[in-house]
């Protein structure tokens, strides 16, 4: 909090507040010049995080076939909800693998602040970078898990078509809104921090409703119409069904998937960037 | 003017010592500190109260936490800083040394009060960005990063990065294999590399050898005549009477005396190496 009776004229000519909040224009062009960073950290991270396990950086690729295996014991062959899905393993691994970057986005940013209390208490920089490294890591790890994904989709007869080009802008949007979420989260996480504990409860929820281990449209028959509107309108369920139907056999993407996609997307980019930056003078303070 | 030297009568002893004129006909100030009061929050250790529901009350109805305590670090503190001063901060322990650091970096808000600046102060801090696991030439291109240079300055760089940092072919090994030494070595060396407005230091210095010390109080006498301001947070003492201009001694985040090193060195040593703690102090300690 800024004390409203400080001076709010500079004692001497040339003198600036120190920590002040920079205008958005500023700040963004200081993000902007801190973009390698960005990325750096974000590398850097990534490739710490596997250091201290025998199989290292494999993990990146075992931890989301362990998902798969298990999702489809649980859910293809015990409970069966399967049903009106033609080719369920390919129809799984998408969904986990896609929506996995958004609960990834969602609790690294989190830690975005509260996990690098020294960097914010020693460096000045804008904090916004921080929740970009964490969806970079995001990201990076969803392009490596295409690794495992092509594979199983070509194993189990899924033809490659001219539509899997579509997975670009696809993950595109789909990463502005994790972007957005991470901003979003790295807020509220710098200042509620018990954030962190609630999270995993919020992206469970979240995933179940998201239809990663089920159709959304064969769910919705028989519901109310309101239950079909929030499933189709939840953002986890928009980015699911725009990879399947890119890389799935079968129709293509309807034009409204493809708008609320892209609303999400930039609207929470906006929203969520001003969010963060209103923030940024109390994130030292945490 | 003001006089870049003020002395200001300590809370129960210690008379003001002769101020010194500055030598430079008009000081120019480049860190002014006006009523400065700096909270830095806690949240309490095993604290009860701790589950999902009670977080999600929390949220939702944006309660403070139980067990949020505030300490009150820096109270009160006001003084100006001029270029080409090069401003020892002494104190024990807890007596707000690093935390008024921060906010002179722009790090932290003000509770009350307020800090202004000409240009960036930076904090000599940028092994909070460095990695472990990662190799010394890694960290050097993430930490150069991370102060702000850009790619190509970091190539511009990078040799004489190495050459200061001296830790030869180690460079290229992962910096947890370094001696503690090593690793001060090549931290002091990424920050050293660009040259701040305003350049903070907390206790950057203690590590490393001798020739290494050496080196790096040549190399912020450099700084301090490229730079402007540096600020160095240090309990040795002979650092602070060596490479500063001028001393500030804080305790119970408060200003006890202003003025010429050895002056300010003096008066300090004498308190504390005498045992004579002040009854403020003294009743701190008996609250913990």
């Amino acid at each position: 909090m800024i004390d409203p009776a400080a001076p709010a004229s500079a004692p001497a000519p040339g003198l600036q507040r120190a920590g002040a909040r920079l205008p958005i224009a500023e700040y963004s062009r200081r993000l902007w010049e801190r973009r390698w960073f960005a990325v750096a950290y974000a590398n850097a991270s990534n490739s710490v995080g596997y250091e201290r396990s025998f199989l290292g950086q494999a993990w990146q690729l075992l931890t989301p076939l362990l998902n798969i295996a298990v999702y489809y014991l649980i859910f293809g062959l015990l409970l069966h909800t399967n049903r009106g899905v033609p080719n369920y393993i390919a129809f799984l691994s998408v969904g986990v693998f896609v929506f996995s970057f958004c609960q990834t986005s969602l609790t690294s940013g989190a830690q975005a602040i509260t996990g690098n209390l020294g960097l914010v208490r020693a460096l000045q920089f804008p904090r916004a970078v921080l929740p970009l490294s964490t969806t970079l890591v995001a990201l990076l790890r969803l392009l490596y898990s295409l690794i495992v994904i092509v594979p199983i989709l070509l194993i189990s007869g899924e033809p490659v078509t001219w539509r899997w080009l579509e997975l670009l802008p696809a993950i595109f949007l789909q990463a502005l809104f994790c972007l957005a979420l991470s901003f979003t989260v790295a807020r509220i996480a710098a200042r509620v921090p018990d954030t962190t504990q609630i999270l995993p409860f919020v992206s469970r929820v979240w995933m179940y409703m998201s239809g990663v281990m089920y159709s959304v449209q064969v769910f919705a028959q028989g519901h109310a119409s309101w239950v079909s509107s929030v499933l189709t309108l939840n953002p986890g369920s928009v980015y699911l069904q725009l990879a399947r139907h890119a890389v799935l056999v079968g129709s293509p993407a309807p034009l409204n998937t493809w708008l609320i996609a892209a609303a999400w997307a930039f609207g929470g980019l906006a929203v969520s960037y001003l969010y963060f930056w209103r923030g940024e003078d109390q994130y030292g303070n945490v | 003017m003001s006089d870049a030297l003020i002395d200001r009568p300590a809370a129960d002893e210690t008379e003001a010592h002769e101020a010194v004129a500055p030598e430079t006909v008009a000081p120019e100030p480049t860190v002014v500190v006006s009523d400065l009061h700096l909270l830095n929050r806690i949240i309490g250790k095993g604290r009860r109260g701790g589950g999902a529901a009670a977080a999600a009350r929390r949220l939702l109805l944006r309660e403070q936490a139980p067990g949020q305590r505030s300490v009150h670090a820096v109270r009160g503190v006001d003084f100006t800083a001029y270029r080409g001063e090069a401003i020892g901060l002494i104190g024990p322990n807890g007596s707000g040394k690093s935390t008024l650091l921060r906010a002179v970096a722009g790090l932290m808000a003000p509770a009350q009060g307020a800090v202004w600046t000409r240009g960036q102060a930076s904090l000599l801090g940028v092994s909070a960005a460095m990695m472990g696991g990662m190799s010394g030439d890694d960290n050097i291109v993430l930490g150069c990063l991370a102060i702000g240079m850009t790619p190509a300055e970091i190539a511009e760089e990078y040799e004489s990065i190495c050459e200061f940092a001296d830790i030869g072919e180690f460079v290229h090994l992962p910096m947890n294999t370094y001696s503690s030494g090593m690793g001060a070595r090549l931290r002091f060396a990424i920050a050293a590399a660009r040259v701040p407005d305003i350049l903070l230091i907390d206790e950057a210095l203690a590590t490393g050898d001798a020739r290494f010390r050496r080196r790096s109080e040549q190399r912020i006498h450099e700084l301090r005549e490229e730079a402007g301001t540096v600020f160095l947070v240090s309990h040795g003492l002979t650092i602070i009477r060596e490479t500063c201009t001028r001393v500030i001694w804080l305790e119970d985040g408060r200003i006890v005396l202003d003025g010429p090193p050895d002056a300010v060195v003096d008066a300090y040593v004498e308190r504390h190496e005498n045992g004579d703690r002040p009854p403020a102090r003294r009743a701190a300690r008996a609250r913990r």
